[in-house]
């Protein structure tokens, strides 16, 4: 497929806070972009009395709203939001597709770029226009042990996911102007082979270590269970999270909930500060989303090292000790 | 009698990934295989279906020869028969041209399928969009991330978490589901038994010409998605050390990287510092 234009489409996903705030990050980074492709911002939103998000996107940098509101699309359907935007992608022709990395977007995203007949670039970390025009996608493979770049050279759109938390939204402006694009719902949307026949709101779970952008990581180096508790007063001190490796839950020292690696949870914190962990791949598989590594560990040649931004060579106890008392006097000022 | 299939695909055992530490690339000629963890679930779901339902399963996968043990593998976990598409011109495809081979092979060898089974994803390429695409270019109805499968006539009633949500899900036959690693927990198989799926073989292996795909086809060529790059994140890092006396350290960390620790903890921590 031809392009008819330079514009980029972000799918608008608000079904709850954190897609919202996706699409909101996402509209942020295709603002960043346009410069360099030289087209137009859009949001793509379907459901239905959805007006709220309709504005909420022009104030976080949407220059054209496309929006299809009708009974019919009050909740999300896969098979009905398939065909709505291959029909409004083969309408409008636009260069470049960003859809949020949610569970919905994870499903959608593939789908509609199959009937594109084009490709798709998985949960990438970054995105970027090359001097030739195309969209670079870097995406992450082998647990983040190997990132790659990939472009979408001759098909349209070139088409990304990307994780909540990877751009950062700019500020609500209420003044910001868009022009909003009404369609009505195509009569000849086929049947649906899916139906949703019940669905609730999962209760509120308390934050987990996915979420959250500081993660303090302790290993077998912090000594001893007594001294393991530091890991958690500064989780505690920075409102982070504390994860941990195999032998430290085998010691007793933390739970297994706790564990991060392939056993346990996989995070994607904006700090990661590791204490006294060696960097098995068992671990590291699952911690290469981190942005920020300091690693703290008495053997300078530990993996771990090697993986950090920052490599601090000291006493995981000292090290830890003296880093809550710097923030706590910082905190105090 | 119901018709089942189950997509496999054998990935390299990260903890023994091979690597070259110059170039910072993966080995893969020289890595261990395995099958995918998540496929594994697909497959025990697969069986559980099966068992109640007086069915069969026939797994398919695509890769190097090799990936013919995958398929012995699941054949010992309780598959029947297996499908190993493999072919040089082949090697290399994305996405998008993984499920256009597989539908392809599927029409060919099990047109009469009432469900597929996928893994939710792969451990190597972790994409999680063959499953979705591969509905596509079947033209059925897919559900990806399943918990739990029931099936009565000829509806398939699935449970999954999705995003803030649980739900109830009713979908038509024949269907595709990507199966998410928590429900199905995958029978163990022993050695023997796997050495006896060995001894009774009961797999096809075709290649390109045999799918009567079009005789151009070179997966590397046609896929839409193009790596140009490819490297480690640890090689990429400016690795900065830091040693001497624990304080003086400390100090430097947040003299440097102030800014950055306060921003991830939502607390302005460095312009107070010097005053
Ligand atoms: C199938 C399988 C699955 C696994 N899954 C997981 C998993 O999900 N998660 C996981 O974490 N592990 C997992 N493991 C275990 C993993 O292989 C490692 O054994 C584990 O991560 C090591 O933990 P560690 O770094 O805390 O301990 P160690 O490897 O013992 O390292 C301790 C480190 O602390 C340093 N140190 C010691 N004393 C001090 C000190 N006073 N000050 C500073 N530094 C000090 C040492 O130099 C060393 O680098 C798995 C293993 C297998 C086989
Ligand atoms: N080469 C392949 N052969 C067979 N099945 C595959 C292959 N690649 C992916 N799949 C299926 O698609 C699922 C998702 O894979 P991915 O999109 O690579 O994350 C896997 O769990 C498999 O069920």
């Amino acid at each position: 497929m031809k392009t008819l234009n330079r514009d980029i489409w972000v799918f608008g996903d608000y079904r709850n806070y954190f897609q919202n705030r996706v699409t909101l990050q996402l509209l942020a980074r295709a603002g960043e972009l346009a410069p360099k492709t030289g087209g137009s911002i859009c949001a793509i939103v379907f459901g239905h009395d959805i007006g709220e998000y309709v504005s909420e996107y022009i104030a976080h940098g949407a220059e054209k709203v496309y929006v299809v509101d009708h009974p019919q699309l009050k909740q999300y359907s896969i098979e009905a939001y398939t065909g709505l935007m291959e029909r409004l992608i083969k309408a409008h022709r636009p260069e470049i597709l960003l859809i949020g990395a949610t569970c919905f977007g994870k499903e959608y995203a593939p789908k509609v770029a199959k009937r594109l007949k084009t490709g798709l670039t998985a949960d990438c970390i970054d995105l970027d226009i090359n001097k030739d025009g195309l969209m670079i996608q870097t995406s992450p493979s082998f647990g983040g042990n190997l990132i790659a770049e990939i472009l979408t050279p001759n098909n349209r759109p070139q088409i990304a996911t990307v994780r909540a938390g990877t751009f950062q939204e700019i500020s609500h402006n209420a003044d910001a102007k868009g022009e909003v694009i009404s369609m009505p719902i195509p009569d000849d949307l086929p049947m649906e082979r899916v139906r949703l026949i019940r669905s609730e709101r999962l209760p509120k779970k308390g934050r987990k270590i996915e979420d959250t952008s500081v993660v303090i990581c302790g290993g077998r180096g912090m000594g001893s269970k007594q001294k393991f508790k530091k890991i958690f007063e500064l989780a505690h001190l920075m409102d982070g999270e504390v994860g941990v490796t195999r032998p430290v839950v085998h010691a007793g020292w933390s739970g297994p909930n706790t564990l991060v690696g392939q056993a346990g949870r996989q995070i994607s914190p904006k700090i990661l500060i590791s204490f006294g962990i060696s960097g098995a791949i068992q671990h590291t598989a699952a911690i290469d989303d981190a942005d920020f590594i300091i690693a703290v560990n008495k053997n300078p040649n530990a993996t771990m090292m090697k993986l950090a931004d920052v490599a601090v060579v000291a006493d995981a106890n000292q090290a830890c000790l003296a880093i809550i008392k710097e923030i706590k006097k910082k905190i105090q000022l | 009698m119901l018709n089942l299939i189950v997509c496999i695909k054998q990935v390299p055992i990260v903890s023994e990934l091979p690597w070259d530490s110059k170039t910072g690339t993966l080995r893969r000629e020289l890595a261990e295989g395995m099958v995918n963890p998540s496929c594994k679930h697909a497959l025990e779901a697969a069986i559980r279906l099966s068992d109640q339902h007086n069915g069969k399963i026939t797994v398919f996968s695509m890769g190097p020869p090799m990936a013919e043990e995958a398929l012995y593998e699941a054949m010992a976990m309780g598959a029947n028969r297996g499908v190993l598409l493999t072919d040089k011109r082949m090697a290399g495809a994305d996405t998008y041209i993984t499920s256009l081979i597989l539908a392809r092979a599927i029409k060919k060898k099990c047109p009469d399928f009432d469900l597929v089974l996928c893994g939710d994803q792969t451990s190597d390429s972790e994409t999680a969009q063959v499953g979705p695409q591969l509905a596509e270019e079947l033209g059925i109805p897919g559900v990806t991330n399943v918990e739990k499968l029931d099936l009565s006539t000829h509806t398939l009633c699935l449970e999954r978490q999705t995003d803030d949500f649980l739900e109830i899900l009713e979908m038509d036959l024949p269907g595709l589901v990507t199966i998410s690693p928590h429900y199905y927990v995958p029978r163990h198989v022993s050695l023997g038994g796997v050495q006896q799926a060995f001894d009774y073989p009961n797999v096809d292996i075709l290649g390109t010409d045999d799918l009567e795909l079009d005789p151009g086809l070179v997966a590397l060529k046609h896929s839409p998605t193009k790596i140009i790059r490819v490297y480690s994140p640890a090689t990429e890092k400016e690795n900065i050390v830091l040693k001497g006396a624990v304080k003086r350290i400390v100090n430097e960390l947040f003299d440097r990287f102030g800014d950055r620790i306060g921003g991830a903890m939502g607390k302005d921590l460095k312009t107070h510092d010097h005053p």
